[in-house]
């Protein structure tokens, strides 16, 4: 699974893309940001307050109770700032 | 209906004109520019946008569509920049076209306040005192709900 990182959660982690063998046990986008963090010091900071991560799956908005079965491409940014 | 997300400039009067060209006889049309805002207190050189290019064209295609419907339009035009934008440049616009003023107004005005919280851009301002991520508004997310049915 290819994770994605944009705007300052991209800085905080230092890098904008991740490629995960993500183990059964993560079921939601929730999950994956736990696990993410298990192992990254840095994502486990930068995922501190849940209300400013945002996710979508294979380019659809979604919220962390999302299933991630099946997904290809999950992208974690901050709330939005367009317009 | 058109959207388009380019870090070019653009001419919004040239844009607007081809628009009320093409749809001189629809009766109506609303135009909404944004610009990179500086003022004395709050200073800005540049404005870089980040997005998510794939997300950000299928979003703001969705929330033209819904505007097309909602609002019974005869089309609706989009454009936003991405890439460092300098004090005073052009960062988004809509055009909004139907029969009468209310639907033109309410299409452009509903195309902005979603795009404000629901398009994958991420705004980075540079001024005097360094460069700062740009927090998300609350009353953005206020905005955009008077939509929700």
């Amino acid at each position: 699974m290819k994770v994605l990182y944009f705007a300052w959660l991209r800085e905080r982690l230092n890098r904008s893309a991740d490629e995960f063998d993500v183990p059964d046990t993560v079921i939601t986008v929730g999950d994956l940001l736990a696990w993410i963090g298990q192992n990254d010091e840095a994502a486990a900071l930068a995922f501190e307050d849940p209300r400013l991560i945002r996710a979508a799956c294979d380019e659809e908005l979604v919220d962390h109770s999302t299933p991630i079965a099946g997904v290809k491409t999950i992208a974690l940014f901050p709330p939005m700032t367009g317009g | 209906m058109f959207v388009r997300l380019q870090s070019d400039p653009f001419d919004p009067g040239a844009e607007t004109n081809a628009f009320l060209h093409q749809y001189a006889e629809s009766g109506a049309l609303v135009s909404f520019t944004g610009t990179v805002r500086s003022t004395p207190d709050k200073p800005v050189d540049t404005l870089t946008l980040e997005h998510y290019p794939a997300l950000a064209q299928k979003q703001i295609t969705r929330f033209a569509e819904q505007a097309i419907s909602r609002f019974d339009l005869t089309d609706i035009g989009v454009i936003h920049r991405f890439g460092a934008l300098k004090r005073g440049e052009v960062i988004v616009m809509v055009l909004a076209v139907a029969p009468h003023r209310q639907a033109a107004f309410d299409g452009a005005n509903y195309v902005m306040d979603w795009l404000k919280t629901d398009a994958p851009f991420w705004k980075q301002e540079t001024g005097p005192d360094g460069t700062k991520w740009v927090a998300a508004k609350a009353g953005d997310d206020a905005a955009r709900g008077k939509w929700e049915d």
